[in-house]
């Protein structure tokens, strides 16, 4: 079947593996009686963006999580930029390189936009323990936060509380942060969700861009933006990476088809 | 300036212009009254650090003011009997010097803070609360058990200590110091709030994920905010018991902790003046109600209540409204 032909991980590929800037390598997660990852092993070269799909409830999410150190894999390695970053938490792995946005926003809500901005620039600065100097008084940090919020097209709400934000200003709010921190990668999960189409026109031009920077590891549910971008495609259905390839091998497989196509949906 | 702004400059000038005035019309209660209220208020700011400013529940910030306070009695115990503390391996003398009591009680208090907090900012929510509390009650039953130090009755304190230049047992005087000392901590609470700590410290109470994703532990930016918090009310300790010239486990009771959160709360939660504001108003209603009737503190829980369900700004919000923003 064509599918099983896609599944690249022989030997002689885990040499990319370690090439690659960032990898997973038989990463899998239970919870309970659910197997959300069931040895997950994909890679994210330099310069590309890596579009992760699947149905709801696939796992990609979890996923993410646990590359990002927010859950531990039960078992499995990951690897960024040559280390393997398995045991260390979220902080350490940010400090790294390694920047993602939220499904759900995570944002310092009753702060303004530039504030949260301003934090990505402290984060990546190093040390947040200065304890005088009015923070936004730092023309270093406002300048980034500034030139970030303008990237993205938030700058003329720079003051606006980021709780007063729509959901989709939320995810752009999410990317400007993560650009801050001069990533050398990005984990962005369903930064589309709640943009419109004009928003996510405008996102997809920019992430095009982006990967040129820092490749992008993309979850996303709207597939126009996917056949777009991705230069590569991994199918997640139940935990479980049952295909990875570039974007017309991808989108004749017959789950790919039913779920994406218009032929009956892939909720079971 | 803020609304905000003008309400605090007020109620600073407010409590010096009560004592000031007392003096005057010669009322030295209004000034131990007055002392008390710059005293606690230093407390609430400490535990406002972490209460307002970090998220960080704690009901055990009495076991910093009764550090602060047990640093000034055994120190001054030992200056008083010439008895020093410490022979061998090094020769450690009491005294009765303020800035040198102060500066241990600082250091002790930040110790202790580090030591609580490195295992209790391990958990959050009640289980953060629990592990503070307990903290809190080790340290009262051990001072209850504690004989060398005037266990279970305290540890009285026959003069007050010294400060180069002044006349400390003059009450105004001993006011002037608690009072500086609390505007210095107020100074430097309104600039940490704006510094790039503050910034960290209130994004880690609002969304963790966000600022660990940034890469800063929050861990160790409330960490910090927890030694500060703790090393601030440990000031106020050593002044409350210079204060009393007395020292008892009391200071270390959960009560206390409760009290302390209680001035933050009836102020504003977060509000810089807020634990100025409350302290002032739980010792104006001490001494009138308490005066009055002994189930004041019924009265207290009503108006506690009445602020936590419908003033969530304590005092200070119900008089500028909601907090303005910077940035
Ligand atoms: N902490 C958790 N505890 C228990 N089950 C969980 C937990 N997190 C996720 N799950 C379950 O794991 C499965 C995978 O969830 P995940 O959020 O990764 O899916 P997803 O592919 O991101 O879905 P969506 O497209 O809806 O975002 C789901 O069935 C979810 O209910
Ligand atoms: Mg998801």
């Amino acid at each position: 079947m064509r599918a099983a032909a896609l599944l690249v991980y022989s030997p002689e590929v885990r040499q990319e593996v370690a090439d690659s800037i960032l990898a997973t390598e038989g990463v899998c997660k239970r919870f309970g009686a659910l197997l959300a990852s069931d040895n997950v092993t994909l890679d994210l070269h330099e310069g590309e963006i890596h579009a992760l799909i699947g149905p709801n409830g696939a796992g990609k999410s979890t996923l993410i999580e646990q590359i990002a150190g927010a859950i531990k894999p039960d078992k499995g390695k990951i690897y960024f930029r040559g280390h393997n970053v398995t045991k260390l938490n979220t902080a350490e792995r940010a400090r790294l390189g390694l920047a993602r946005t939220f499904q759900i926003s995570a944002l310092a809500l009753e702060d303004s936009v530039l504030q949260n901005v301003i934090l990505g620039g402290l984060g990546a600065q190093g040390r947040p323990y200065r304890f005088f100097k009015p923070v936004l008084a730092s023309s270093a940090l406002r300048e980034t936060a500034e030139a970030a919020l303008e990237r993205v097209g938030l700058a003329q709400l720079a003051r606006t509380r980021a709780g007063e934000l729509s959901h989709g200003q939320k995810r752009q709010l999410e990317v400007a942060v993560a650009l801050t921190l001069k990533p050398k990668a990005f984990l962005m999960d369903e930064p589309m969700a709640g943009l419109g189409s004009s928003g996510s026109a405008r996102l997809t031009t920019f992430l095009s861009e982006l990967r040129h920077e820092a490749p992008i590891l993309l979850i996303e549910h709207d597939m126009d933006a996917v056949f777009a971008l991705a230069d590569r495609i991994s199918v997640l259905v139940y935990g479980k990476v049952i295909a990875t390839g570039s974007v017309d091998e991808v989108r004749i497989l017959p789950e790919v088809r039913r779920a994406y196509l218009g032929d009956d949906a892939w909720d079971c | 300036m803020s609304r905000e702004g003008w309400i605090n400059i007020a109620l600073i000038l407010s409590l010096l212009a009560v004592p000031l005035w007392a003096q005057v019309a010669d009322e030295p209660f209004l000034i131990t009254l007055s002392t008390r209220v710059a005293i606690f208020a230093l407390a609430g700011v400490g535990l406002n650090l972490a209460l307002g400013l970090g998220g960080l529940v704690s009901l055990g910030h009495a076991a910093f003011f009764g550090i602060g306070g047990y640093a000034m009695g055994i120190l001054a115990s030992h200056a008083q009997s010439y008895a020093p503390i410490l022979e061998v391996p090094l020769l450690i003398e009491g005294t009765k010097s303020m800035p040198v009591i102060w500066l241990t009680a600082l250091l002790v208090s930040g110790l202790v803070a580090l030591a609580i907090g490195a295992l209790s900012l391990r958990t959050t929510g009640v289980y953060f609360i629990m592990i503070t509390l307990a903290f809190g009650q080790m340290l009262y039953y051990f001072s209850i058990s504690w004989p060398a130090y005037g266990g279970e009755d305290g540890l009285p304190i026959y003069t007050r200590n010294n400060f180069p230049g002044l006349n400390t047992l003059d009450p105004i005087q001993f006011f002037l110091i608690s009072y500086v000392i609390l505007c210095i901590a107020l100074v430097f609470i309104s600039l940490l709030t704006k510094s790039s700590f503050g910034l960290a410290l209130n994004a880690a109470r609002q969304s963790v994920r966000r600022v660990e994703t940034v890469g800063i532990s929050t861990y160790r930016v409330r960490l910090t905010a927890f030694v500060l918090s703790g090393m601030m009310t440990g000031l106020s300790g050593a002044l409350f018991a210079d204060l009393n010239r007395f020292v008892s486990p009391s200071m270390f009771s959960w009560q206390t902790s409760g009290e302390i959160m209680i001035f933050v709360i009836l102020g504003g939660t977060a509000r810089l003046f807020g634990p100025v504001a409350g302290a002032a108003l739980f010792i104006v209603l001490e001494h009138l109600l308490g005066g009055i009737s002994d189930y004041w503190l019924i009265f207290l829980g009503l108006l506690l209540l009445a602020v936590v369900l419908f003033a969530r700004g304590g005092l200070i919000g119900l008089l500028a409204g909601s907090p303005s923003r910077s940035g």
